[in-house]
């Protein structure tokens, strides 16, 4: 398979605050492939520089092969890169179904309407509410909003920001499958954000973990879910004291 | 019958006050910036009709549709040339410059076309329309009608149109927007563009009935009043901050001792500050960026 998105030697900054040290990361055509990493890796960071909202002062990201450098953030997201944010950002006070046309706005084709049926029957809650403002969406219905708007875009690559944040375990898994069955019936490729390194993990093809601006972990995502520090750190399960205190970035033998 | 004829010439200026709200209203909610130059964008669309209907004698309604196009294409360039480039600057820095802007605009107005008083010339004004007792002089006629017509359009350019719409969602959320493909400075020249046409529309509305001057851009600082009485951020509330304003002072003007009318804006405002601080209609915006 191909890839659709790659970085090289990415580096990004807050003012002075380096936030990305240079990352380099493959996507591959068809994937889900996901980014794990705990608060304040850098995996916000990664995402907009990805999409535009940010400017890297060094590397280079390819999208399709072509260079992304300089590109306004609307005109890459034109180009097929959807941007789900963190914090579900909608349009709070226009209808669920105009924040849905907002997403195909700069689409010119004739299947915006049937798409827009797509996204009602992958989230067949937001065809009951489409006359109501966005604002008035509980948080898991603002979350699926935001992904239908994205896929409204019909993009090739969507980015998402750790959708699961804040939502009950169901929903949490109700939204993975949901990525999932868009990746596979849609063909769209997906780059996940997450903390909840389980769900994404069980979701994805390849998986990368970023620790304070660097990729420190890379492989197949069965093989990821495996790896005794992956378990210890970002699964949870605890191999009692052997570890203690040991913090990823001491460990200089990653790559 | 006074107070009918006072309430007619009331609601006249209160348009006037309300289309120069809606440029406040406009552009702030697109962009974050106080445009404080928008009653100087009226002043120079009075002086544009002028031009064209005065001075070249061309037929009215040509003469206006010219005027509206100018006006339009100056905010288009107003801001690429002076707003775009201080995208990222501190708002205070963007206000400065437009109340800047407004000095420009008066001094070169006087250089162009004189510090002494003109009146634009049309069909209609000179006509008056009897009802009863009260006199409607076709010159406020049109400005409430003209007004009327205005908001109606903006409402359903708005509610329906898929950029009114794009415009709204760039206002309450830009990030989403440009993440979505929304072409949101694309937009944000737009909505100058309508703010200028507004302001034009002010203009040539006005010119009928009261002198032209660089000076009656001033009136902005009652209009910017009438933003905030109408709770800024709402654009029926700027009409009805203006249109509140408008209808008091003339009732100011004759039941108080002179010189209240023309503080009328501000006592209002300053009731209003602490009556009810997040105006009459309460923004409907909460921004996220
Ligand atoms: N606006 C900002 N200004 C300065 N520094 C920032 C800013 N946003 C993030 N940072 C810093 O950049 C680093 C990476 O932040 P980022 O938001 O990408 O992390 P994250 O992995 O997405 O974290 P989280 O899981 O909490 O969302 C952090 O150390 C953070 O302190
Ligand atoms: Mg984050």
């Amino acid at each position: 398979m191909s890839d659709l998105l790659t970085l090289s030697n990415v580096e990004t900054y807050y003012g002075p605050v380096m936030a990305i040290r240079g990352v380099s990361m493959t996507v591959r055509t068809g994937d889900v492939t996901c980014l794990l990493g705990a608060n304040g890796a850098g995996k916000t960071t990664v995402l907009k520089t990805i999409s535009g909202a940010m400017e890297p002062q060094k590397g280079e990201i390819l999208f399709n092969g072509e260079s992304l450098k300089g590109l306004a953030p609307d005109v890459i997201a034109r180009r097929g890169i959807a941007h789900v944010p963190e914090g579900r950002e909608v349009f709070a006070f226009l209808s669920v179904e105009d924040n849905l046309k907002m997403g195909a706005y700069s689409r010119r084709d004739s299947r915006v309407a049937s798409d827009l049926a797509l996204v009602y029957d992958y989230f067949p809650v937001l065809r009951d509410k489409r006359r109501q403002s966005a604002a008035l969406l509980s948080g898991g219905q603002q979350q699926m909003l935001a992904i239908g708007r994205a896929l409204m875009l019909r993009p090739q690559l969507m980015l998402l920001d750790e959708p699961s944040l804040g939502l009950s375990p169901k929903l949490v898994a109700e939204i993975a499958d949901i990525i999932v069955r868009l990746n596979q019936e849609q063909g769209v490729t997906v780059l996940l954000v997450e903390q909840n390194a389980a769900m994404a993990l069980s979701r994805s093809d390849f998986g990368y973990v970023l620790e304070n601006g660097r990729i420190v972990m890379e492989d197949k995502a069965a093989v990821l879910a495996d790896a005794p520090d992956v378990q210890e750190f970002y699964l949870g399960m605890k191999d009692d004291g052997v570890r203690g205190g040991r913090r990823w970035k001491k460990r200089k033998t990653w790559r | 019958m006074d107070a009918l004829q006072l309430l007619v010439a009331g609601v006249s200026q209160g348009c006037v006050y309300g289309l120069i709200a809606l440029g406040f209203v406009l552009i702030y909610k697109a962009t974050e910036v106080v445009n404080f130059a928008q009653g100087e964008l009226m002043m120079i669309g009075a002086f544009i009709a002028y031009t064209f209907i005065n001075i070249l004698a061309w037929p009215y309604f040509y003469g206006v549709l010219a005027t509206l196009l100018s006006m339009a294409v100056i905010g288009v360039v107003l801001e690429r040339l002076l707003i775009r480039p201080m995208l990222g600057e501190p708002p205070f820095a963007v206000l400065m410059l437009t109340i800047g802007l407004g000095f420009l605009l008066r001094a070169v107005a006087g250089a162009i076309w004189g510090a002494e008083p003109k009146t634009l010339s049309t069909p209609y004004a000179s006509d008056v329309l009897q009802l009863g007792e009260i006199i409607v002089g076709y010159g406020n006629l049109a400005i409430v009608l003209g007004t009327g017509v205005l908001c109606l359009a903006l409402f359903l350019f708005f509610r329906y149109s898929r950029l009114g719409i794009a415009m709204q969602a760039a206002s309450q959320n830009q990030l989403a927007a440009v993440y979505s493909g929304i072409p949101v400075a694309r937009l944000v020249t737009g909505v100058w563009a309508v703010s200028a046409l507004i302001a034009a529309i002010a203009g040539v509305l006005v010119a009928p009935v009261s002198l032209i001057d660089p000076q009656i851009g001033f009136i902005g600082v009652k209009a910017f009043a009438a933003a905030i009485v109408g709770g800024f951020g709402s654009l029926p509330g700027a009409m009805v901050g203006g249109l509140l304003i408008g209808i008091a002072e003339q009732f100011a003007g004759l039941y108080l001792p002179p010189g209240f009318s023309d503080v009328t804006a501000y006592i209002i405002l300053l009731v209003m500050l602490f009556v009810r601080p997040q105006g009459i209609f309460a923004s409907m915006m909460q921004k996220k960026v």
